[in-house]
């Protein structure tokens, strides 16, 4: 549930819909005291554009200049409920023009698209011109957890048509068409992540569980 | 020793942490004008009315290497930052297995006095100190306050700095410069008694040290013990003193109900030692569970006073 690794750079999975966006604004802040060229780089979806931490962290940045690049990953629902219910507008980013700054709209199974938007937006971050917020269109496979009996309320052949935009097929099909990848090289990145994959389930699994006592631990610094 | 306000103690304990720690910085509405003046407004920042994302900021700022400090003025105005409180700064170093410190000073005015109603009246340390993960301080003197502001951001937690709005003009005795820290987590014994135990907090120590000044005209020798900080609560300190007296009033200008006195209550009794040493029943003087209301003659009724602490006091003596 709580996965984090800060040593990377990454603050942390949130069990809150928005509760992480204004804690990635202070490291955006953090970012432009240091002055040394880093940007934060705030994930959310669809559900968390409702929410009123992703509109007061969206203003902050903008009357701030913070270097900061908001990306909203809108797969088209907030846990079962269509975003269709829930938004006056079709497009997240249409939201960024009444605070001031840059809302992109872009193919979130686009490789491409993506990298390019998001090359643009921490640019401009890095140059202090403040945060961009950039929406993915995109989709999610799977359930909204992966807690068995869940309903998911979407139609087999929405979540088929979503599936054949697979944005690594894409990406693959576009590579082989330019001659940039070939089969042979495609098969053997395939087996390294598997392989990361499982070496990973299982360093997990031969790991032991803490000790009770340690529940204790950690609640406040030393 | 020169005299300080409780209000202007905080500022300069402030002053002297930012001077000392170039990480530190200030954020909060209408940011105050002295520190502005010395830090300049990148370091002392005017945010919008945003308790929620100002909170989280400071939680972000905190991992990345900063001591952010944050003025929510009133506790009310906390309230609409409570996912960012409870779901986030308390519990953040511990869902990350400590990956990082998060050294944050939240800063809130408490209590009543002001006649500022229902919604600007509010004394909720309890709810507060329910979240495992956040310390929290709520100092009665100008020295204790500058002291304990000290320590709270030189702390490498999330501290709230709970301040009474009654004693915000009340004036005492302040050392200057960097040693003057109060421990956090450390009672102070206001005046030293035989008789009964007041274990009092803010504004309610100077009701409790002027009621024992009335009680020692008719004999009566009270003990008012200051725990300063709300947690860790210095329960040893407390018990100490109920041992030695063999009874126990707990005056708080908050409501009673699961409040900071039953926690002091709890600590006591819950200790066989102390509890075989009590000669009759733990007394609490609280203000009535109801919101604050803004007729005075109203407030004046709600709230817990010298008066109510000297009847408790009668109470407990004359009853045992």
């Amino acid at each position: 549930m709580h996965i984090a690794d800060f040593g990377i750079g990454m603050l942390g999975a949130n069990g809150i819909v928005a509760g992480g966006m204004s804690i990635v604004t202070g490291a955006a802040l953090a970012a432009q005291f240091d002055g040394k060229g880093r940007v934060a780089v705030s994930f959310f979806g669809d559900g968390a554009s409702n929410a009123g931490p992703f509109h007061e962290c969206m203003n902050i940045a903008a009357a701030w200049k913070l270097p900061i690049v908001y990306v909203c990953e809108n797969n088209r629902y907030a846990a079962q409920t269509s975003a269709q219910s829930t938004h006056a507008m079709e497009d997240v980013a249409g939201r960024a023009h009444g605070y001031g700054i840059p809302g992109v709209v872009v193919d979130g199974n686009d490789i491409f698209a993506v990298h390019q938007a998001a090359y643009r937006a921490v640019e401009r971050a890095r140059a202090g011109e403040g945060p961009t917020l950039i929406e993915a269109k995109t989709f999610r496979w799977r359930a909204h957890t992966e807690r068995v009996g869940q309903p998911d309320f979407r139609t087999k052949e929405e979540i088929a048509a979503w599936i054949e935009k697979d944005p690594i097929a894409r990406l693959v099909e576009r590579l082989k068409a330019q001659g940039q990848l070939a089969d042979a090289d495609l098969a053997a990145m395939k087996g390294e992540v598997s392989g990361a994959i499982e070496r990973a389930c299982a360093f997990a699994e031969k790991s032991p569980f803490p000790k009770p006592e340690q529940a204790t631990d950690d609640v406040f610094a030393a | 020793m020169r005299e300080v306000t409780y209000n202007a103690a905080a500022v300069e304990g402030v002053a002297e942490e930012m001077r000392r720690d170039p990480k530190t910085f200030y954020m909060s509405t209408d940011s105050i004008m002295s520190l502005v003046k010395e830090f300049g407004t990148t370091r002392v920042r005017a945010t919008p009315i945003a308790e929620s994302a100002v909170t989280g900021i400071a939680i972000g700022a905190a991992g990345s290497g900063y001591r952010p400090i944050v003025d929510w003025r009133q506790i009310t105005f906390a309230f609409v930052a409570m996912d960012q409180i409870v779901n986030q700064a308390a519990k953040i170093h511990y869902m990350f297995g400590g990956q990082r410190k998060f050294p944050i000073l939240f800063r809130a005015a408490v209590g009543g006095g002001t006649r500022l109603a229902a919604q600007h009246c509010q004394s909720p340390y309890s709810m507060f100190m329910n979240v495992a993960g956040l310390k929290m301080i709520l100092p009665s003197t100008p020295a204790d306050l500058k002291g304990l502001i000290k320590s709270a951001i030189r702390d490498d937690n999330p501290v709230i700095s709970f301040e009474s709005n009654r004693l915000m003009q009340l004036k005492g005795p302040v050392p200057e410069g960097d040693d003057h820290l109060v421990p956090i987590g450390k009672a102070d014994i206001k005046r030293s008694g035989r008789d009964v135990t007041i274990v009092a907090v803010a504004w309610m120590v100077h009701e409790a040290l002027a009621a024992a000044e009335t009680l020692e005209k008719d004999g009566i020798s009270a003990e008012v013990v200051d725990p300063r900080t709300l947690v860790p609560l210095d329960a040893e300190a407390i018990r100490a003193s109920v041992r030695k007296t063999g009874r126990l009033i707990v005056a708080d200008e908050a409501g009673p109900t699961a409040g900071f006195s039953a926690e002091v209550a709890a600590v006591v009794t819950e200790d066989a030692a102390t509890f075989a040493k009590l000669k009759g029943p733990v007394r609490r003087v609280c203000a009535l569970n109801v919101p604050i209301p803004y007729a005075p003659v109203l407030e004046d009724h709600v709230f817990p006073n010298r008066h109510r602490i000297i009847a408790a006091v009668r109470e407990a003596v004359e009853g045992n």
